[in-house]
C-alpha cells in the first residue's frame, strides 16, 4: 500500500498572550525584562491541540468549523509558514498553499509582470508560468490591460487576475484558505470546477471554507475543527451534518457591567429559533429605567461582520417603555427570512424618540448563520449580492 | 520530494534550498529593480547619478579640507570607493527593511527566508554594475595619472566585491531579523549606515591616522578590506596586510554571526511580522 502523502502526527500550536497590550517587542522592553520581571501577564494559549490525520494521495478535504477554531493556524503550519510548538508532519509530495490570492502583487508592475511574479511567489517555475501564460490571462479575462500597471486596474480586476494564476498552479498538494470567497460568483463557478479538475488529475487538495456547500460538493472527506482540536472526522455529509446540528447557531449574551445614571440596558440575550430559510432571531432584553424617564421604544440593528447594515427591526413604533425604578424585561421576535450564512453584529438602541438616544449598544451581539436559506444550493452565497435571499419562485 | 515538519529543525545556511528556489530569488530581485526605476524619468541613470553627486561634493569638500588621496586624482579616489560603499548601504538599509516591506508575503508563503536579504544585496549589485561603467571611463580618462595594473584589477576588484557582497549579506540579514523583532532597527539601520560611512576609508585614507591604534580600530569595519583591494589596483600603493587581515576577519565573523540569528530566528518571522 502507498504511503499517505502527509502525516499529521500529534501537533499542537502554542501562541504566547501577553495582556499588556503590547504588540511589538521593542528594544526596551527587552533590555528591561532581563532586569525585572514583566508587569503584564502572559497567557499560554493552543490555537491547536494535538492534532494528529492522514491525507491519501488524491484525496480532497475539508476543513470545517467556527471563527477561531484553528482552521487557518492548521493551514499555516502545513505550508511551513509557521512551525508547530510540538508534533510533526512528514510531506510526500510538492506543496502549494493559495491562503490568499495575489500573494506578492505589486501596484507599480504590470499585469503581465504580476503575473510572473505571484506564479514564481507560488512555487511556479518560470517555464510553467510562461506555458500557461496565454491560458491564465484567457482565464482572467484581462487582456486589454496586459501592459498596464496594476494600480490602474479595478479591485474586481486584480481579483480576477489573481485567482487565474492560483488557478493554475498544479501541485500534488494543494492547500487553500477562504480564498474563493472574495470573487463573484461566476468567477467563484469557474474556480470551483477548476478545483475539481486537478482534484480529478490526482491531485491532493485541503480545503479550508466556511460555505458547507464547496466543501459537501468538492470534498469526500471533512474534518470539524472545535477549539484547536479535531472534533469529529468522515464523510463530509456526516460531518457537516454534525456540524449543523451541534449548537451551530451561537446565541450570545452581553450584560451592562457600570453603573449608569439614565435608562439603559442592562442584559441582552439572543436565541434564535426556526429553520432555514424562516429563522427567527429572539432578543431577550432587560431594561433599567429611570424615575424620571420620558415613554421610550427600542430598535434593534443588524449588521454584517463588516459593518455593512441589513436591517433595522423595531417591534413597537410608538414610545411604550413607561418609567419606573426596576428593571423591566422585553423579548422581541425578528424574521431573518432568507439570511445568507455569516457572522452578524447586533445593536440594541433606546430612546424616547428617534432624535433622541439613551442608550445605544453598539455590536453588543454576535451571531452567526452557517446554514444556506437554499437547501439544495450548490454554490456560495457572497454579500456583495446581498445578505438576504428573497424566496422566489416561477409562475 | 519527502520533508518533515518539525518545531526545530536544525541549524544551518540551508544553501540546498535556496537553490531550489532560486526562481524566485530572482523574481524578487528582479521585481526590486522594476519598481526601483519605474514612474521615474531619468530610471536607471540614478544608479550613476547618485556617486556621481556624492563624488563632486565630497572630492570638492576634500579639497578644500586638503585631505589627501593617496596619488590619484581626487574624484576617483572618492568615486571608486563610493562606487562599493553603496552597494553596502543601499543593500544594508533594503535589507533591513527587507522582512517589513515582504511582511504580506512572509505571512502567506512559505520560502527560504534569507533569499530575501539575499535579493537585497543583488539589486544594490545591479546598481553597482551601473556605477562601474562609468568608473571604468574615469579609469581612462585618468590614465595618466594613476598606476593601473590589468592583472591586479582583474583579481582584486571580483575579490572585493565579493567581501563587500558577503558582508553587506551578513551584517543586513542580522539587522533584518532584528528589525522584524525589535522595530528599533528600522531607526537604528539608517543612523548606523551613515555613521559607518564616516569610519570608512571613503573619502579618506586610511593612512591620514597618525595615531597608531586608530588604524587597527577602522580595520575592523569589513568595508575597509574591499575598498582598499578596490583602490590598490590603480592607486599604486602597497596594501598593509595585516589590516586587511583583520577586517576579512571581521567580514567572515558578521557574515557568520549574522547569519546565525537569522537561521535561528526565522521559524517565528511569521509571527512576528
Amino acid at each position: 500500500m502507498m504511503k499517505p502523502i502527509l502525516e499529521i502526527k500529534n501537533i499542537s500550536k502554542k501562541f504566547r498572550i501577553s495582556h499588556n497590550g503590547q504588540a511589538y517587542v521593542s528594544m526596551r522592553d527587552a533590555i528591561s525584562s532581563v532586569f525585572k520581571k514583566s508587569e503584564g501577564t502572559k497567557e499560554d494559549f493552543y490555537a491547536l491541540k494535538d492534532i494528529s490525520f492522514n491525507v491519501e494521495q488524491g484525496e480532497c478535504i475539508g476543513i470545517i468549523g467556527k471563527n477561531g477554531a484553528g482552521k487557518s493556524t492548521l493551514l499555516k503550519v502545513l505550508s511551513r509558514i509557521t512551525p508547530p510548538t510540538t508534533g510533526s508532519i512528514i510531506s510526500r509530495g510538492r506543496m502549494a498553499s493559495l491562503l490568499e490570492v495575489g500573494t506578492g502583487f505589486h501596484p507599480e508592475l504590470t499585469g503581465r509582470e504580476n503575473v510572473y511574479l505571484n506564479g514564481s511567489i507560488l512555487g511556479m517555475s518560470r517555464k510553467e508560468i510562461q506555458n500557461k501564460f496565454d491560458e491564465i490571462i484567457d482565464f482572467s479575462g484581462t487582456e486589454k490591460f496586459l501592459d498596464t500597471p496594476l494600480k490602474f486596474y479595478s479591485s474586481g480586476m486584480q481579483l480576477r487576475l489573481a485567482f487565474s494564476v492560483a488557478a493554475f498552479l498544479e501541485p500534488e498538494i494543494m492547500v487553500i484558505d477562504e480564498v474563493l470567497a472574495v470573487g463573484d460568483a461566476e468567477f467563484q463557478k469557474k474556480c470551483m470546477g477548476k478545483m475539481e479538475d486537478i482534484n480529478k488529475h490526482g491531485r491532493t487538495i485541503l480545503f479550508v471554507s466556511h460555505d458547507l456547500n464547496a466543501v459537501q460538493n468538492l470534498c469526500k472527506k471533512a474534518i470539524l475543527l472545535k477549539d484547536g482540536q479535531i472534533a469529529m472526522t468522515g464523510s463530509s455529509q456526516e460531518v457537516i451534518t454534525h456540524y449543523l446540528h451541534s449548537g451551530s447557531i451561537a446565541s450570545t449574551s452581553w450584560a451592562q457591567k457600570k453603573e449608569l445614571s439614565h435608562p439603559h440596558f442592562s442584559k441582552i440575550d439572543v436565541e434564535i429559533k426556526g429553520k432555514q430559510p424562516y429563522l427567527k432571531l429572539v432578543v431577550h432584553s432587560e431594561i433599567k429605567c429611570m424615575p424620571e424617564m420620558a415613554a421610550s421604544f427600542i430598535s434593534y440593528d443588524i449588521f454584517s461582520k463588516l459593518g455593512t447594515p441589513v436591517g433595522q427591526a423595531i417591534p413597537n413604533l410608538e414610545p411604550f417603555i413607561k418609567s419606573g425604578g426596576a428593571a423591566i424585561h422585553l423579548s422581541a421576535e425578528i424574521d431573518m427570512n432568507g439570511f445568507i450564512p455569516g457572522d452578524y453584529y447586533l445593536d440594541a438602541w433606546l430612546g424616547p424618540h428617534f432624535s433622541e438616544t439613551y442608550d445605544w449598544q453598539k455590536e453588543c451581539i454576535e451571531f452567526s448563520i452557517i446554514e444556506s436559506p437554499q437547501k439544495t444550493r450548490t454554490y456560495q452565497h457572497y454579500p456583495a449580492h446581498g445578505f438576504i435571499v428573497p424566496e422566489s419562485r416561477l409562475i | 520530494m519527502e520533508y518533515e515538519i518539525k518545531p526545530h529543525q536544525k541549524l544551518n545556511l540551508g544553501l540546498k534550498e535556496i537553490w531550489q528556489f532560486r526562481e524566485m530569488l530572482f523574481f524578487f530581485t528582479w521585481r526590486d529593480i522594476k519598481v526601483k526605476y519605474k514612474q521615474t524619468v531619468l530610471g536607471f541613470l540614478w544608479a550613476i547619478l547618485q556617486p556621481l553627486l556624492l563624488m563632486t561634493i565630497f572630492s570638492l569638500a576634500g579639497k578644500a579640507l586638503k585631505i589627501p588621496s593617496e596619488s590619484i586624482p581626487h574624484p576617483l579616489f572618492t568615486y571608486s570607493a563610493l562606487t562599493l560603499w553603496m552597494i553596502f548601504s543601499t543593500g544594508l538599509n533594503n535589507a533591513g527593511n527587507s522582512m517589513i516591506s515582504n511582511a504580506n508575503i512572509i505571512r502567506k508563503i512559505y520560502f527560504p527566508r534569507l533569499i530575501i536579504p539575499i535579493s537585497s544585496v543583488f539589486t544594490a549589485l545591479f546598481d553597482f554594475l551601473m556605477a562601474f561603467i562609468i568608473l571604468i571611463g574615469m579609469l581612462v580618462f585618468y590614465h595618466n595619472n594613476i598606476t593601473f595594473e590589468l592583472g591586479k584589477f582583474l583579481l582584486l576588484v571580483p575579490v572585493s566585491i565579493l567581501i563587500t557582497a558577503v558582508s553587506t549579506f551578513g551584517v543586513g540579514s542580522l539587522l533584518a531579523a532584528l528589525t522584524i523583532k525589535y522595530r528599533d532597527f528600522r531607526y537604528v539601520t539608517p543612523f548606523l549606515v551613515q555613521v559607518l560611512m564616516f569610519v570608512t576609508p571613503v573619502i579618506y585614507p586610511i593612512s591620514m591616522f597618525q595615531f597608531p591604534g586608530a588604524k587597527y580600530v577602522l580595520a575592523i569595519n569589513p568595508m575597509y578590506s574591499a575598498i582598499e583591494l578596490f583602490r590598490s589596483t590603480f592607486n599604486g600603493q602597497i596594501l598593509e596586510l595585516r589590516l586587511i587581515a583583520i577586517s576579512l576577519f571581521f567580514a567572515i565573523l558578521f557574515f557568520i554571526a549574522g547569519i546565525y540569528y537569522f537561521r535561528k530566528t526565522e521559524a517565528f518571522f511569521a509571527d512576528l511580522a
